[in-house]
């Protein structure tokens, strides 16, 4: 980067304008501009396919109602000394935040769904990008990665319809243990908030095992050794050595794998069903058919600020996205 | 002395469990995962050749399914004919095509301009950039229904003509989001390249123009290439932006196949998705290949 900067002339400023004015003038245009399009829309009055003046807030109430009720909050803490779970916990946390406001039920579910995704591709994504990164030739690191990102690059639709196929009423895994004698009846699998959170885990595990197959591949394994020396075990070695030395890797892989998890429509619409439904249903619902532009608008700002949050958590704690840094 | 050697013997035994147990998590972690990425995806490929409706066990091959997509009968309702499917390829195909030709222009055009010059404004425009590849296609694609509403409200009211969606706003929304990629991959290939090329030719008295396609243009060619079937295949494959954007008459490809995945579970479909994969495999490959050259010509 720096040799190149030094030998750029400064009369390469207008061709540098020259350049990027279509880029400017097109983001500025249909990137932007709708963008703050929705924003305004947020805070309108419904009409008819679309919002009207004056400026209200009743959007925000309406997918917020209840934030802000005493009683409310007040009864949902006492609930909170019987919960025996974590789900239990969340539920009530939901229902202190929201109680039976259906925008914010499914905006925490949604939350809940992507951190449990993106929990998940960690704990399968760490170990294999550590035995992708550790494998001794090149040709076996190129290969067990390409088998990762392979899939990743087929049709989207395609790969979610397969859990279809394989978790459905006459699917796979029902066939399966039905014909072994296992159950009587035919298990639901689909169209449940784990079928969602398999088809997201299915989708995004490239996002979480890429940036930290760089991250391994950069680590110096000598201090391994070191730690090791100094009367480590393999465990406090990977725990106070090894994990620390990749956390950036693991910071962005999981933000990676948490904002299109937050965002998805695809599966939740696919394998969710009524119970998997996720704010990006929600969404699209108030667009189509008889819908409420300014609440789907409002929805849209929220799971906008979310992104957002995460983006500036990536730029804070991540490591710039994998590239080639070995070039031979 | 005793006492001390048997706490490190406890120790050590302790140590090689953990590390058993580490070898064997490294072990079974890549098949079960392996597994768990490959077999829905090979499951689909068997199954379009099994001769048997269900998804139970291997009655014996047949090509069958593959020749009733093309004989009319691929889901279970009459709205998904092989007349609609080929005209949805048609229109998917010139979606993309379109597509590619403006994301590209723009994107090697955006890519040249941050690699080899510095303006006013490009830290910004370079965040912009990166905002339609990581932002939820859902906000991209509402936020052109609301701002294409707007544009077409104001165009009634001034000129009297009524437009609405259809394959102009398709291809605004995907360059929107493909240019950036294209972007990227132009200039991670002129990062790689010594701008010293370049230099040389202009102390040999070229211009800038001559400079630009003699010299530049010829070295970033595989790279222009391989942004360009990126940009064809995201396009292709694109569902959500293209669902909100779309007016009636365009069907694409994947919003023929949604509708299709979301109502039945046929072996038809099976095959649809398999024909699928092989296109995308082609694509990878050629796209593989070209990246491949990139690599190994500098």
């Amino acid at each position: 980067m720096t040799k190149q900067k030094l030998n750029i002339p400064d009369r390469n400023m207008e061709a540098g304008i020259a350049l990027s004015t279509p880029a400017i003038i097109w983001m500025g245009l249909l990137f932007i501009t709708p963008l703050v399009v929705v924003m305004f829309m947020s805070f309108l009055n419904r009409a008819r396919g679309g919002g009207e003046l004056p400026y209200t807030l009743e959007s925000y109430q309406t997918v917020f109602g209840g934030f802000y009720e005493w009683d409310a909050i007040q009864e949902g803490f006492s609930k909170l000394g019987t919960v025996g779970s974590f789900a239990e916990g969340w539920e009530v946390f939901g229902d202190i935040l929201a109680p039976d406001n259906p925008y914010a039920l499914v905006l925490f579910r949604s939350i809940r769904i992507a951190l449990i995704t993106t929990l998940i591709t960690l704990f399968i994504g760490y170990p294999l990008a550590f035995y992708i990164s550790t494998r001794e030739s090149a040709f076996m690191r190129t290969f067990t990665l390409f088998l990762v990102i392979l899939p990743f690059w087929t049709n989207f639709l395609i790969r979610t319809y397969a859990w279809r196929v394989i978790l459905g009423e006459e699917g796979v895994i029902n066939n399966a243990l039905l014909a072994i004698g296992l159950i009587d009846a035919p298990l639901e699998m689909l169209y449940t908030q784990g079928a969602v959170i398999v088809g997201l885990v299915y989708g995004f595990l490239p996002f979480m095992v890429l940036p930290i197959y760089a991250a391994v591949e950069r680590f110096d394994f000598n201090l391994v050794e070191a730690a090791h020396d100094l009367g480590a075990n393999d465990w406090s070695a990977f725990w106070r050595v090894v994990l620390p030395g990749t956390l950036p890797g693991v910071v962005a892989g999981c933000i990676l794998v948490f904002i299109p998890s937050i965002g998805s429509y695809v599966t939740p619409d696919l394998l969710g069903g009524t119970d998997g439904l996720m704010i990006g249903n929600l969404i699209a619902g108030q667009f189509k058919g008889t819908g409420h532009w300014p609440r789907g608008s409002t929805l849209s700002i929220i799971l906008m600020c979310i992104v957002m949050l995460s983006l500036w958590a990536y730029n804070t704690f991540g490591q710039a996205a994998p590239t080639n840094r070995k070039e031979k | 002395m005793n006492q001390r050697f048997e706490i490190d013997q406890a120790k050590l035994s302790r140590d090689l469990a953990i590390r058993r147990v580490g070898r064997v998590g490294l072990l079974l972690n890549p098949i079960f995962t392996y597994f768990f990425l490959w077999a829905p995806i090979l499951l689909l490929v068997v199954f379009s050749f099994n001769n048997s409706r269900g998804v139970s066990v291997w009655r014996g091959f047949t090509f069958d399914w593959y020749i009733n997509i093309f004989d009319n009968t691929i889901g279970s309702d009459a709205s998904f004919s092989t007349g609609l499917l080929l005209s949805s390829v048609g229109n998917s195909l010139i979606v993309a095509v379109a597509t590619t030709i403006f994301a590209t222009l723009i994107g090697t055009a955006t890519g040249l301009a941050f690699a080899r010059t510095r303006f006013p404004g490009q830290n910004f425009l370079d965040a912009v950039l990166y905002l339609p590849i990581v932002i939820p296609e859902i906000t991209q694609g509402i936020s052109l229904v609301v701002f294409f509403k707007i544009v077409f409200d104001w165009y009634d009211r001034i000129t009297g003509v009524t437009l609405s969606q259809g394959f102009v706003t398709i291809i605004l929304a995907h360059v929107t989001f493909t240019m950036s990629y294209v972007m990227l991959v132009v200039r991670a290939r002129l990062a790689n390249m010594s701008p010293r090329y370049e230099e040389a030719a202009r102390d040999l008295g070229a211009n800038e123009w001559q400079t630009f396609w003699r010299v530049t243009f010829p070295l970033i060619f595989p790279g222009v290439l391989a942004g360009a079937l990126l940009a064809f295949t995201l396009s292709l494959d694109d569902y959500v932006i293209t669902f909100f954007t779309t007016g009636s008459g365009t069907n694409t490809l994947p919003m023929f196949v949604y509708g299709l995945l979301r109502t039945s579970v046929t072996p038809e479909v099976n095959a649809l998705s398999t024909l699928m994969l092989i296109a995308s495999t082609i694509l990878i490959a050629v796209s593989l290949g070209l990246q491949g050259r990139n690599a190994a010509d500098l």
